[in-house]
């Protein structure tokens, strides 16, 4: 009695396998080529998600059309231009450096050259204040000297 | 005085920037599609499968191409707008039923009314990846000559087709084919 149920047990990790997509790759490049390409693109509809980490139904249409377009012998940039045509510079995690992608490309070295001239800027005042300080300490003692020398 | 008014300008651009921001729509994502011929498809209508509809039939004609779903909640919401458009008979609307079984997708037709004057079939998805089709529903506006010239992403609003949709197929009625 207890065996049917155990074994009817042990069958269900089999349920686990209906959630994972296999895909066979005539080669390890092309594997590769699958892997970088899933890691590279946007799922546009959990846009902080890539097709490869998304579960999103459009990620899997997506992933199915790379693994499609690899069998077809497609190459890596015929897939990237396919995608860029339908949902446009958005889809690619790394967008082409063109007028409109400007700021996102340059932004980051601007702001750190503004944070570059900035510390330049506090620590020179820095040192010229400490310097007016060091003149004003000496010229205290000189005051003081002298004061004292008027007693003698 | 410069250094209370340095701070505060420096807030001002920030405080404009994040409202900028907090305004945008992400989803709004620019459609590289505008001004481009409609990528062609060949499929099969919902109402009488054993038909096929491709862009060519429709050369000559302004269209709507909507995407819609029986699962899509949205579209529920843009559904008695599409069937108020579908009765000043304006444009011709085409549906790409996406991803959904027929059998649902007529039990939806049946129950809400039918505002399409045909329907097509995208079980797979496939056409919606060839019209980058991330969020249902969609809109496209195509023109005369099969080219597109709008696209909503979200539902169509009675202000949409007040202020947009109206003007723009009134505008491209007036083209030549």
């Amino acid at each position: 009695m207890k065996y049917p149920l155990i074994c009817l047990l042990l069958l269900m990790p089999l349920v686990a396998l209906a959630g994972i997509e296999s895909h066979d790759f005539a080669n390890p490049e092309q594997q590769a080529t699958y892997e970088t390409l899933t890691s590279e693109l946007r799922c546009l509809v959990c846009q902080n998600q890539t097709i490869g980490d998304s579960n999103a139904e459009l990620a899997g249409d997506l992933r199915r059309q790379v693994y499609e377009m690899l069998q077809q012998g497609k190459s890596r940039d015929e897939i990237v231009q396919f995608m860029t045509e339908r949902y446009g510079d958005f889809v690619l995690y790394n967008p082409p450096f063109k007028a409109k992608t400007g700021l996102l490309w340059l932004g980051p070295v601007v702001f750190l050259l503004i944070g570059l001239l900035a510390v330049y800027l506090f620590v020179r005042r820095r040192k010229s204040a400490a310097i007016n300080q060091q003149q004003a300490d000496d010229l205290a003692e000189i005051r003081r000297l002298l004061d004292s020398g008027d007693h003698s | 005085m410069l250094k209370y008014i340095i701070p505060l300008f420096i807030f001002v651009i920030m405080a404009v920037f994040l409202a900028l921001g907090l305004n945008l729509n992400p989803r709004d994502i620019p459609s590289p599609f505008i001004g481009k011929p409609a990528p062609l498809f060949s499929a099969l209508k919902l109402i009488a499968p054993s038909e096929i509809l491709t862009p060519a039939d429709l050369k000559g004609q302004v269209w709507l191409f909507n995407v819609w779903a029986s699962w899509c909640v949205s579209c529920r919401e843009e559904h008695p707008v599409l069937n108020e458009l579908a009765r000043q008979k304006a444009v011709v609307i085409v549906g790409l039923n996406y991803k959904d079984a027929p059998e649902d997708a007529k039990t939806w037709l049946n129950t809400l009314g039918n505002p399409y004057n045909v329907s097509i079939m995208d079980q797979e998805g496939r056409i919606g990846i060839d019209y980058g089709v991330y969020g249902v529903p969609e809109t496209f506006v195509i023109d005369k000559k099969g080219i597109i010239r709008h696209k909503l992403t979200g539902p169509v609003s009675p202000e949409f087709v007040q202020q947009i949709l109206m003007p723009l197929i009134a505008q491209l009625q007036a083209e030549p084919s």
